[in-house]
């Protein structure tokens, strides 16, 4: 499983992720707030800035990251040029590039290592309620690990679909593989428990 | 303890497979994306809180950055989009789906589970896909609205099909139907 972060190493990565996230979260906001088109302008054109700081490649990489945003321009350039107005328009549209550019910036320039750290912290306090955070990293290595064999489980099936059949493969292959997933769950969950459980050193059995 | 979390970190997982299979169409022509299905599934089957925690648990990893949305989309970028609200609604979704699966005994397994993933997959997650379309493209509630029922027939197959694959599943795998311990 490869994470989104750019391969390429800019200056943004060897920023703290607690800082980004920081700056993001308060830039974000300011952006629903400004409300007059030049603010928005130049804040678009300041994180195209920095994108570009980082070399061109890894401005056509974030580029690539806002193409799912089209359908959405499309849809305010037509309505908000049949009611014609159009600054309203102009604001809508520089507001959405520049949030999504800003928070696909963070994620390209944050190794994945650095964001389970600030999960690992902001879920610290839960400790106290009874959440277990060596569960919760657990659990996301898990994901990590048995995504690729779900996917690859249900490419098999499919595969064994077209074996039998001239029709596409359809949704009846979910349930098998939400079965399978199911089975490997408990073959874990067994082997957690052969291992000592997720809980070793706590010692309490809570279910 | 160890089964819980291995099931809701696989059905996390599982959720994450549905949308990243490109050949897995829903059928009748159209590329639908299976990953919502798995949304209302995860309710279905794990039942209310262990389906909104497996749900909670990809939402954490596609933040983490990893492309795991349908499409290979993810990180940050997922939570301020103009379909964001639906993605912030995908836990409450889950668990409304599974609270309905878990109290409602009357009726048979499929069409509880295909009426619990309409009121849940589709009722209380198109409020928040339109608040949040609302918010991002200052438009109101009810123009929102419009814009969003061209995806309620393809969720409404989806529900159909959740209903289906539950009883199916509950008939392979009796005891794997968390949401009815």
């Amino acid at each position: 499983m490869i994470s989104l972060t750019s391969p390429i190493e800019t200056w943004a990565h060897r920023l703290p992720a607690g800082t980004k996230l920081l700056i993001l979260s308060a830039l974000t906001v300011a952006l629903f707030l400004a409300e007059r088109p030049w603010m928005l302008g130049v804040g678009l054109l300041t994180i195209a800035a920095l994108y570009l700081s980082a070399g061109a490649v890894f401005l056509r990489q974030g580029l690539r990251h806002l193409r799912m945003l089209w359908p959405f321009l499309l849809l305010i350039a037509v309505w908000h040029g049949l009611t014609g107005q159009v600054q309203a328009g102009l604001i809508i549209a520089l507001r959405l590039l520049a949030a999504l550019a800003l928070a696909n910036f963070v994620t390209m320039t944050t190794r994945l290592t650095d964001m389970i750290a600030v999960l690992t912290w902001l879920l610290a306090p839960l400790r106290r309620i009874g959440l277990s955070t060596r569960a919760v990293t657990l659990a996301i290595a898990m994901v990590l690990r048995f995504t690729p064999m779900l996917v690859e489980n249900g490419n098999r099936l499919s595969m064994a679909w077209r074996a039998r059949s001239h029709r596409r493969p359809n949704w009846r292959i979910v349930m098998p593989m939400a079965a399978l997933a199911l089975d490997d769950a408990d073959h874990v969950a067994e082997a957690l428990r052969a291992r000592g459980g997720i809980l070793p050193d706590t010692g309490s059995g809570r279910d | 303890m160890e089964r819980n979390m291995t099931r809701i970190a696989l059905f996390a997982a599982l959720i994450a497979a549905l949308g990243l299979i490109p050949s897995l169409t829903l059928g009748f022509g159209v590329p639908i994306s299976a990953q919502s299905m798995g949304v209302m599934l995860a309710g279905a089957i794990l039942g209310a809180r262990r389906g909104a925690l497996a749900v909670l648990l990809l939402m954490a990893l596609v933040a983490l950055g990893l492309p795991l949305l349908a499409g290979g989309r993810g990180g940050l970028g997922a939570f301020v989009a103009p379909t964001s609200g639906f993605f912030i609604g995908w836990p409450v979704a889950a668990f409304v789906t599974g609270l309905i699966v878990e109290r409602w005994r009357g009726a048979p397994l499929a069409v509880t589970a295909a009426a619990a993933s309409v009121i849940g997959g589709i009722v209380v997650l198109y409020a928040f896909g339109i608040v949040g379309m609302s918010i991002a493209l200052g438009k109101t509630l009810a123009e929102c609205a419009v814009l969003v029922t061209a995806f309620i027939p393809g969720d409404l197959i989806k529900a159909v099909l959740t209903g289906l694959i539950t009883q199916a599943l509950a008939r392979s795998r009796p005891d794997s139907l968390l949401s009815r311990y």
